[in-house]
């Protein structure tokens, strides 16, 4: 067929693009900003209901926005961009043309069908479930099957991704292994297998049982099953915004990984132990032993964990390790200090790094620890954590990487440069105080899916702390300040696709300041004897202090509580 | 780079530097240092949550919890007339949790240890104990049995911290601690 052969040679980087796969890319990058939208917004209205003194919506109304958010963007935004970027990762980075590009629209159709049927079914009132749709808590037949066509949507795409890797290796359209890009992308695609799998396993039975087929569905068992796709959808994307980092550092200063066997390896450790997750979603729930709670809350001894660990030295290592090459060599942070922090792909890329980091993978593992997260399940400190990995981490990272995708995609310049250079810090700060927030407001046992903290509807009375109240308070500012971040992110992005300026064929400047030319030395490949990042061994060094001793500061609080057994 | 196929195919032939061979080793001995130390806490820590549940029928476990408070009542408090039951040290006690209430009231002594049993007549819900801030959840069909010692006296409020629908924040129940 003629449309399998259409490309366009890209006059910035060299890379043959197919057309088709470009069309794709084009396609799940728009939806998912369009979700990303909707679903930040309905995370606004939540944060501002949950501001005690604001109290926006009722509670009917909050408990399905928070659901539809949930859903929006945790799944809807996220996955629709990573299609995207598994299509990219393949076809472009491999400049090779994408498998069956006709199905690849049928799993897009799917995937946006899904989506819609589960917001109608939000939308409606009958499935004010949460994302998590708990069962015994029923909800409508649509909402579970509009979940299952999104899965089989993108299960079509992960399938494309694989059968693309197969056609570029046959047809030899590059030499040798795959790029870590593309490695860190493959892994995401691994785990989504077993993540939609495991999805389907018990969608489908509740499906049938919210259609009455099936009498019952034990809720623990619900529970393991479904985290199996809940949290594996993390990994996904943190493997996914892990190659995202690698891939802007790459694109804007031209860095190379410090070692490619480190970093693949990280991506390994990944998929060999992620499926032990669904155990720190259950830590507190009956009818399963510690013995097990133990083993795969660690994810196997924490191998998983030493795979972002170890991603979180070689990510900055491989930034100062290029910055150095460039001359920025006085004391250990002139590399950093005079980093184009001006340009929002770089800057993202830094906030999602260190945010990810220190918020969001601290906190995680500190609440999957089997006693610890007595006195953190459920409550407000659980979204906090998860703020700062998936939005802070993922979201900022994608955003980042849009940002390079728009001229190179997309063929526009951006508009507003200053609106896009403020945007990651306005929304990675903003992202990052609603975490650190609520973060605080559960240490202090504030309860999460709450709709009224003062529990004025209830018979007997409570009052959480009034600290409570003010890191409720603080949440709302924040979640308005990450509000407008978002919102310019989704100014500059949109308005550019529709009204920036056209990139035409003819090779231009790239948007960064020039990168140099990636043949330039940057430190060996093959690292033995030449690694010199002393201001990544600091801040690792810090990062490691800030673990242990926030580790054990929690060990101290747990101490205090009534002894129980 | 990382957009570009390793220079070297067989990437995993490659020597790794002694800063990385650090870092690893390091992190991975934290990993350790972690898991040992949630095995130590089973071993020395006083706050650990109970393996012990069973299945159970709804309606076997209200009952249970019905004797109970027939049994050992001293008040009733609250608009509703919540039964606040005054158990013996050492005994079982039964908190149910249905939409939307928690029941009965309990009325424990200072370090004293009971064995609390926890079910659900409905659907999940989320047993907070607040200000002290135990977490556990409650299922239907599962009775969740777990040895607890307040070690202080007051009032303690159980907060519902798993959404069951629209009168979920206003669930909420009591535990009085007496000397």
């Amino acid at each position: 067929m003629a449309a399998k052969d259409s490309f366009r040679i890209c006059p910035d980087t060299g890379l043959k693009v197919h057309l088709p796969a470009e069309a794709l890319i084009k396609a799940n990058a728009v939806v998912a900003v369009v979700f990303l939208l909707v679903g930040g917004i309905l995370g606004l209205l939540v944060a501002l209901t949950r501001w005690p003194a604001v109290h926006l919506l009722p509670a009917e109304a909050f408990y399905s926005v928070l659901t539809a958010h949930g859903i929006d963007v945790l799944l809807f935004w996220i996955i629709f961009f990573e299609i995207a970027i598994l299509y990219f990762a393949s076809a472009v980075i491999l400049s090779s043309r994408l498998a069956t590009p006709w199905l690849g629209w049928i799993g897009f159709i799917l995937m946006l069908v899904g989506a819609i049927m589960v917001n109608v079914a939000v939308l409606q009132g009958q499935s004010s479930v949460m994302f998590t749709s708990y069962v015994p808590m029923p909800a409508a037949p649509h909402f579970y099957l509009g979940l299952i066509l999104f899965a089989v949507g993108a299960l079509i795409g992960v399938c494309i991704f694989f059968g693309t890797l197969v056609i570029a290796r046959d047809e030899r359209t590059y030499e040798g292994s795959i790029p870590l890009v593309t490695f860190g992308a493959l892994t995401a695609a691994i785990i989504a297998v077993f993540t939609i799998a495991s999805g389907a396993i018990i969608l489908i039975p509740t499906f049938l049982w919210s259609l009455g087929y099936i009498s019952q569905i034990d809720s623990v068992m619900y529970k393991l099953v479904w985290w199996g796709m809940g949290h594996s959808s993390q990994q996904i994307n943190v493997s996914a915004h892990v190659a995202v980092w690698y891939a802007i550092a790459a694109i804007v200063l031209g860095a190379k990984p410090l070692s490619e066997k480190v970093s693949r390896s990280a991506f390994l450790l990944y998929i060999l132990f992620l499926q032990l997750a669904s155990a720190h979603h259950m830590l507190a729930e009956p009818g399963i032993s510690s013995d097990w709670k133990i083993f795969n809350t660690s994810y196997a001894i924490y191998l998983a964990v030493l795979g972002s660990m170890i991603h979180g030295m070689s990510v900055p290592g491989a930034i100062e390790a290029a910055q150095r090459g460039k001359g920025y060599t006085k004391g250990a942070f002139e590399w950093l200090r005079k980093a184009p922090w001006g340009n929002p792909a770089f800057s993202g890329l830094m906030l999602s790094l260190v945010l990810f980091g220190f918020l969001g993978g601290i906190s995680g593992v500190v609440l999957g620890t089997e006693q610890i997260n007595l006195i953190m399940h459920n409550t407000l400190y659980v979204p906090g954590h998860f703020h700062a990995t998936v939005v802070a981490g993922t979201t900022l990272a994608f955003m980042a990487l849009t940002y390079i995708v728009v001229p190179l995609i997309f063929r526009r310049e951006l508009i507003l440069p200053a609106v896009a250079k403020w945007q990651p810090y306005v929304f990675g700060i903003g992202v990052g105080g609603i975490s650190l927030f609520m973060m605080g407001a559960g240490t202090l046992g504030v309860a999460r899916r709450h709709w009224d903290i003062t529990f004025s509807d209830a018979t007997l009375t409570f009052d959480y702390p009034g600290t409570a109240f003010l890191m409720m308070g603080l949440n709302g500012v924040f979640a308005l300040m990450a509000a407008l971040g978002g919102a310019m992110f989704i100014l500059v992005v949109v308005g550019s696709i529709l009204f920036g300026k056209r990139r035409g064929e003819a090779a231009q400047p790239a948007p960064a300041p020039a990168a140099p030319k990636p043949a330039a030395a940057v430190g060996t490949y093959g690292n033995a004897g030449t690694i010199y990042v002393p201001g990544t061994y600091i801040m690792v060094g810090l990062f490691f202090t800030a673990f242990v001793l926030y580790y054990f500061v929690n060990w101290k609080y747990l101490s205090e509580v009534w002894p129980l057994s | 780079m990382a957009l570009t196929p390793p220079k070297d195919r067989l990437w995993w032939k490659e020597p790794l530097h002694t800063s990385e061979i650090v870092w690893i080793t390091v992190a991975f001995l934290w990993g350790v240092v972690m898991f040992s130390a949630m095995i130590y806490w089973h071993i020395e820590g006083k706050q650990n949550l109970s393996n012990e549940a069973y299945r159970i029928d709804p309606e076997v476990f209200a009952a249970r919890a019905e004797e109970m408070t027939d049994q050992y009542t001293v008040r009733e408090e609250g608009e509703l007339g919540i039964p606040v039951v005054h158990p013996p040290p050492g005994s079982d006690i039964y908190i149910v949790a249905r939409l939307w209430e928690w029941w009965p009231i309990l009325e424990l002594e200072k370090n004293q240890s009971y064995r609390l049993h926890l079910s659900s007549m409905d659907w999940q819900h989320g047993f907070s104990l607040q200000p002290t801030n135990i977490n556990v959840q409650v299922h239907p069909n599962y009775e969740l049995v777990l040895t607890i010692a307040p070690n202080e006296a007051g009032t303690f409020s159980i907060v519902c911290n798993e959404y069951c629908g629209i009168g979920h924040h206003t669930m909420l129940g009591r535990i009085y601690v007496v000397e």
